[in-house]
């Protein structure tokens, strides 16, 4: 995908993936809306600014940038996202969570949707997948990336360690992870339930570079991106610390784990879609 | 007549060494992964030649499979080597999320499986792994005989494409399947009978050609099945064996509970009823000691298959 889009382009696709999010969640009554709302100007810097892909989806990827989500429950952001930047039709979004759809509840390669390389839901396991993508770009003599999405209440799973200890000791510079800093988790407060306490010292303490960013406003996510592709290439793997409201652009959504897995009813869609701009068009 | 013989023992987890090795040279797209125990998954020679396709994880399983699971995007061939303890139940979500679900070309190749994996004890003989990995949708599981077929079924992987379990173990054991074929899915017919069936996997496979000896000189004549592969089944050879002979013995080195006896079941129960007896541990766990006496121990020595066999036929006779 070309970078052809300006600042207030991207800010228009994000309002129409907004929309897209809670109109899915809203359309089958469960998903997960607060971490896609959160991560929704990640999505928008990746796909539409940042990424070297095809969306003639090619599964192997050869030449292209790679993307893993890890925390897989988000699934609505990359669906709308994936939607919006040609890998299969809008209108697709509607089945959801549906039978017989291939918008599976967490993302799946089983029903082939165009931009899913692998399953993910079960926490903890996209790093190690991507690591893996990683050495392959380079026993390929591929010098493209490989990004990965995880969340922060991910980081308890002890599988991130063995894969973020990996990662560093034998030198996978071509590997950008994204952790959402959101604080928020099912449960509450990631601080209350089992914190992290100093996660960039945890990071920086296992051999990664660390960068943060403020995920919630676009240019600085853009700029945050480009400065890790720029940082490749040096022997250390790349870790952005992108701190994210939950629930970003809705209102009575933001900073709560209330919304983390719960499903707007009619009159709180209608409220949340009047602070959303309708841009693209709905599916 | 056949009579199967052998002239000499080794290990099967160093005929999956020597089949990794010579996949190596074969085919550039075939790696390998180790979780700490290069030395007993016997992948050195492999480490040794191609040090740029050969991945070091550390105690970190998990981590390997996820690993393993990315690396096929891109086409290679991932093998990854630990025990088969770490290698199933210690990873089974990774399994299934990344590499089953998925529909990942990975190569799970598993060593010290069951009761001869001896003095180490119950934490590391795991008994359950062909049925967690036989449940899952898509997965080959495969359980060869000897050092021979371990190094031949390591070879077909290489021309596989999908997920596989691959199951061998530790303790030098007879070879006797050299030159004999080796087809994924299909079983080994290795002794024609009429008076039972015999089918087994793995290490049992030799305990069942003992067994059969003792039998025939009793007069009992036995059709012996070495099913290699338990997923997908060769339900046709049960199928044809168990009709002419009309009651089975299922041999295994795993719990009576979700191995291939319950396969074979499965298909009887379901095309052809008939009565069967399980050689298998009787949900428990293992402990430390001598695999040959272990076996004896847990029964599952020759003389156990015999017992079995003259037991399923009187119940047939009934």
């Amino acid at each position: 995908m070309a970078e052809t889009y300006d600042l207030p382009q991207l800010k228009r696709i994000s309002s129409q993936i907004r929309r897209d999010i809670v109109r899915m969640v809203h359309a089958c009554q469960s998903g997960h809306p607060g971490g896609s709302l959160g991560c929704t100007e990640y999505f928008v810097a990746l796909y539409f600014k940042v990424l070297r892909h095809n969306n003639h989806f090619n599964f192997d990827a050869k030449g292209e940038d790679l993307f893993f989500l890890s925390n897989g429950h988000i699934s609505p952001v990359w669906y709308s996202t994936l939607a919006r930047s040609g890998y299969f039709d809008a209108k697709e979004l509607a089945t959801f969570r549906k039978m017989n759809s291939r918008l599976q509840g967490h993302p799946a390669t089983h029903e082939h949707l165009p931009g899913i390389r692998v399953a993910s839901g079960s926490l903890g396991q996209g790093l190690s997948v991507a690591i893996g993508a990683a050495l392959t770009k380079k026993l390929n003599g591929d010098d493209k990336l490989v990004y990965v999405l995880m969340g922060d209440g991910e980081q308890q799973e002890g599988q991130v360690w063995e894969a973020s200890m990996y990662a560093a000791h034998n030198k996978v510079d071509n590997l950008v992870a994204t952790i959402d800093y959101n604080g928020q988790q099912i449960d509450g407060p990631v601080k209350d339930i089992l914190d992290l306490k100093d996660l960039k010292a945890k990071w920086q303490a296992f051999g990664w570079e660390v960068i943060t960013a403020n995920g919630n406003n676009l240019e600085e996510m853009i700029a945050t991106l480009e400065k890790a592709k720029s940082m490749t290439g040096k022997g250390k793997p790349i870790l952005i610390l992108m701190t994210t409201a939950m629930g970003y652009g809705v209102d009575y959504m933001m900073g709560s784990h209330k919304w983390h897995g719960v499903a707007p009813n009619d009159e709180e869609l209608k409220k949340a879609l009047a602070q959303l701009e309708e841009t693209l068009g709905d599916y | 007549m056949t009579k199967f013989t052998f002239t000499e023992k080794k290990d099967t987890r160093s005929g999956f060494g020597i089949g990794l090795h010579e996949l190596g040279k074969a085919n550039p797209n075939v790696v390998a992964l180790c979780a700490d125990l290069t030395g007993s998954l016997k992948m050195d020679a492999f480490k040794k030649e191609f040090p740029n396709r050969f991945f070091q994880i550390g105690i970190a399983e998990a981590n390997m499979i996820g690993i393993a699971a990315g690396m096929t995007i891109g086409g290679k061939i991932p093998f990854t080597g630990t025990f088969a303890n770490f290698s199933t139940g210690r990873v089974y979500d990774q399994i299934r999320q990344s590499v089953a679900y998925s529909g990942k070309n990975v190569k799970i190749c598993a060593s010290h499986a069951g009761l001869t994996l001896g003095e180490d004890g119950a934490t590391h003989q795991i008994l359950e792994d062909i049925g967690m990995m036989k449940m899952l949708p898509g997965m080959t599981v495969i359980v060869p005989a000897d050092h021979a077929q371990t190094r031949v079924a390591t070879l077909a992987l290489g021309e596989h494409i999908g997920p596989v379990y691959l199951r061998f173990g530790r303790p030098n054991w007879p070879i006797f399947t050299a030159g004999r074929p080796f087809q994924i899915g299909k079983a080994d017919k290795m002794i024609e009978g009429k008076d039972v069936t015999i089918i087994a996997c793995g290490h049992m496979v030799w305990q069942a050609v003992e067994a059969e000896a003792a039998l025939a000189e009793k007069g009992i004549s036995v059709e012996l099945i070495n099913m290699h592969t338990i997923k997908p089944l060769d339900v046709e050879a049960i199928l044809n064996s168990v009709g002419k002979t009309g009651c089975v013995v299922t041999c295994e080195e795993h719990q009576i509970n979700g191995g291939l006896g319950d396969s074979v079941a499965q298909v009887l129960s379901r095309f052809n009823p008939a009565p069967q007896e399980y050689v298998a541990v009787n949900d428990s766990f293992g402990e430390s000691g001598v695999p040959t006496e272990l076996l004896k121990k847990y029964g599952l020595s020759p003389s156990n298959i015999v017992t079995a066999a003259e037991k399923v036929i009187a119940r047939k006779k009934k």
